[in-house]
């Protein structure tokens, strides 16, 4: 069965929504900066460890022998959890996560629970469910929080407000809180300090959180989350209930695993040494923290993405986003063109793997949002050889059409032509006549059929004269 | 959903040898220099101490910062209570949530710092209470002795249990979703202040 409910933002096929994206010129300005300033921190954090490619190699190892026996290690995780006074529950799909989170949090007798950033529940489109079951969930991470009361989408995994910035963050909290004072500045000390006192009561009252996690130990059922701002640590100590929704892949083995995995993350995702604050739980300790802990195991097409031999090393991800920082398309074009809550180069592999068979248009477009650099690849902690799963998927995408796609069509005709020397010749001589399209060396449209080649791409103008007719020329 | 994982392995991926050539410990000529400077990038205030020293240092922290109502760990060494302070002990858990928002501040010890990446790990054991005494009040005094640093991150989590609530604390509280631009002090404590004593 295909992973539905991965949320698809219904957004145009990603050349389209680029080409938009391209003309936005405050959005460019913002992701360069952005990126820019990420990709040199990163640079000086990583080079601070002197073993960073065998921790990258022990990474990638570590991840591989969870997904080879990934059945053994979640049982090892619920025995443990469930010892320590935690519930595990395994969804399905999106729609079973979602109809869990529902249910314990009626059970609970909360309309109302407080949420850490969690690219799981955004995943399966958490929020949205539990508002149709009259429960509203309240974003407490800055920029989730300004994503969340500005009715927009994140644009990065880390960062999901970087295409705002300072005076557009400022309207929004003068239109959408309440009890933000009439003269704040766009200071983003100030708006820090708004979203604070804007949250601060929902934490001391809220009787219900949910998280995601960012690994949890099989041996010993400790699930950890990393954060900055100590919003995650109010959702995890506060509420009586805690509710943990998790991808099945973030299971490590051993405690001592996450040795790699607290020295890998926090240098490739904010280019820290270590990221302000981490919490360890282990299902409930009496007198400290919440009284009821769930852990939601959710598929949600991750066995499907599991059984593709190639894709599933994108199961490895532990959602740094420095592959997003590195990436030259994402730089130019931002989160929301890919339509997916995972975007950049790892979402364009991830997702359209989640979404599983019935993958839409959308989705399909979305291997192709790349420059095949391998940029992604060299900056990945885990070693996910992006690059490889994209040629990979176009392959299967172009397979899966009929022979009569542009692409087939326009490989068969390219046989033809270089099949025979007379043929391949007159050829080009027809190609020259693109010159008559083209504006400074570009031909930025074809008609049909190349048009089809033309609505993404530019095309460099052809020569004045082949190769061969120049050898011919000069040395024949 | 186990029977599917199983189906997805079909094609019975072999075991993974896991390469573990990475450095598990490090050597450092001045662990608690390291892990000064280190706390230090993060703009928290750190101060080095001798034993006979960090009663006066504790004093001393907490009148410039004019903390007067201070969260306590019931197992705070007595020589650390400076006598011009109101401490509120959490006998039973009896701090409220409310008390705790409204109170100056919090001093509490540590299990483990890391020294290469400033790092202190809280594991509600000795002198540090439940998590919430250092998550709510807007000021964390935070004392460390040298036998408890580690120079690298495997040698602290090598001499922690990972089954106690644990927190990771690597500077104050702080959020770069604004134009990447770093704020201190979102939701935790705004101030971190670390007295680090020295010989033991």
């Amino acid at each position: 069965m295909a992973g539905r409910g991965v949320t698809w933002l219904g957004t145009p096929t990603f050349p389209k929504a680029a080409r938009t994206a391209l003309a936005d010129t405050q959005l460019r300005t913002n992701l360069r900066n952005a990126t820019t300033t990420i990709r040199g921190k990163r640079a000086g954090a990583v080079a601070e460890l002197p073993d960073w490619e065998p921790l990258r190699l022990a990474g990638e190892a570590i991840k591989d022998e969870v997904l080879a026996d990934l059945g053994t290690y979640l049982e090892r995780l619920e025995a443990a959890v469930t010892a320590r006074g935690g519930v595990v529950h395994w969804a399905r799909d999106a729609v079973e996560a979602n109809e869990i989170v529902l249910r314990l949090t009626r059970e609970a007798g909360a309309d109302e629970v407080v949420k850490i950033k969690s690219m799981a529940t955004a995943e399966i489109g958490l929020n949205e469910a539990l508002a149709e079951g009259g429960v509203q969930a309240v974003e407490t991470d800055l920029a989730e929080l300004i994503v969340q009361l500005g009715e927009d989408r994140p644009s990065h995994i880390l960062v999901p407000a970087i295409h705002r910035n300072r005076s557009e963050i400022r309207e929004i909290f003068r239109r959408e809180m309440p009890d933000v004072p009439e003269d704040i500045t766009d200071e983003p000390r100030e708006l820090a300090e708004a979203a604070r006192r804007h949250l601060r009561q929902k934490f001391l009252t809220a009787k219900v959180a949910v998280s995601g996690a960012n690994f949890a130990v099989a041996d010993s059922g400790s699930v950890v989350v990393v954060e900055s701002e100590g919003n995650g640590r109010m959702c995890l100590t506060l509420p009586e209930t805690l509710i943990t929704v998790m991808g099945i892949e973030k299971v490590v083995p051993t405690w001592s695993d996450l040795e790699v995995f607290l020295q890998l993350l926090p240098r490739s995702s904010t280019a820290e040494r270590m990221n302000p604050y981490t919490s360890v739980w282990t299902g409930v300790t009496p007198g400290d923290g919440p009284k009821n802990f769930h852990l939601i195991l959710l598929d949600n097409g991750r066995t499907d993405t599991l059984a593709d031999t190639v894709g599933r090393q994108a199961l490895r991800c532990i959602r740094c986003s420095a592959c997003l920082n590195v990436c030259p398309v994402y730089e130019r074009t931002g989160g929301a063109a890919y339509g997916s809550v995972y975007p950049g180069p790892i979402g364009a592999i991830l997702t359209p793997q989640l979404l599983g068979e019935d993958v839409d248009k959308q989705a399909r477009s979305l291997p192709y949002a790349s420059s095949l650099c391998g940029a992604c690849f060299e900056v990945c902690p885990v070693r996910i050889d992006i690059p490889e799963v994209l040629v990979h998927l176009r392959a299967e995408a172009v397979q899966a059409k009929n022979k009569t796609s542009p692409e087939a069509v326009a490989m068969a005709a390219l046989a033809w032509a270089m099949g025979d020397a007379r043929r391949w010749a007159a050829a080009q001589k027809a190609a020259g006549i693109g010159r008559l399209l083209s504006r400074g060396g570009r031909i930025t449209s074809l008609p049909w059929p190349g048009s089809k080649w033309t609505s993404s791409r530019d095309l460099p103008a052809p020569p004045k004269e082949t190769f061969r007719a120049w050898w011919r020329r000069t040395r024949g | 959903m186990l029977g599917r994982i199983r189906a997805a392995l079909a094609d019975r991926p072999g075991p993974v040898t896991v390469p573990r050539d990475y450095d598990r410990t490090r050597e450092a000529a001045d662990p608690l220099a390291l892990l000064a400077e280190r706390i230090e990038d993060y703009r928290a205030v750190v101060h080095r101490v001798d034993a006979a020293g960090l009663p006066g240092r504790i004093a001393t922290s907490l009148a410039a910062r004019g903390a007067r109502r201070m969260a306590a760990p019931v197992d705070l060494p007595t020589s650390w209570l400076a006598p011009e302070v109101t401490w509120r002990p959490d006998t039973d858990q009896s701090l409220t949530i409310d008390e705790l928002d409204g109170i100056d501040g919090v001093l509490t010890g540590c299990a483990v710092a890391v020294a290469e990446t400033g790092t202190l790990v809280l594991d509600a054991g000795e002198a540090q209470g439940r998590r919430v005494l250092t998550l709510l009040p807007d000021y964390h005094l935070c004392v460390v002795r040298a036998d408890q640093v580690a120079v690298s991150l495997p040698e602290a989590l090598a001499r922690l249990d990972g089954t106690r609530p644990l927190t990771f604390v690597s500077g104050p509280s702080a959020t770069s979703d604004i134009e990447l631009n770093r704020v201190e002090g979102v939701h935790g404590p705004r101030t971190l202040e670390v007295v680090i004593v020295t010989g033991g």
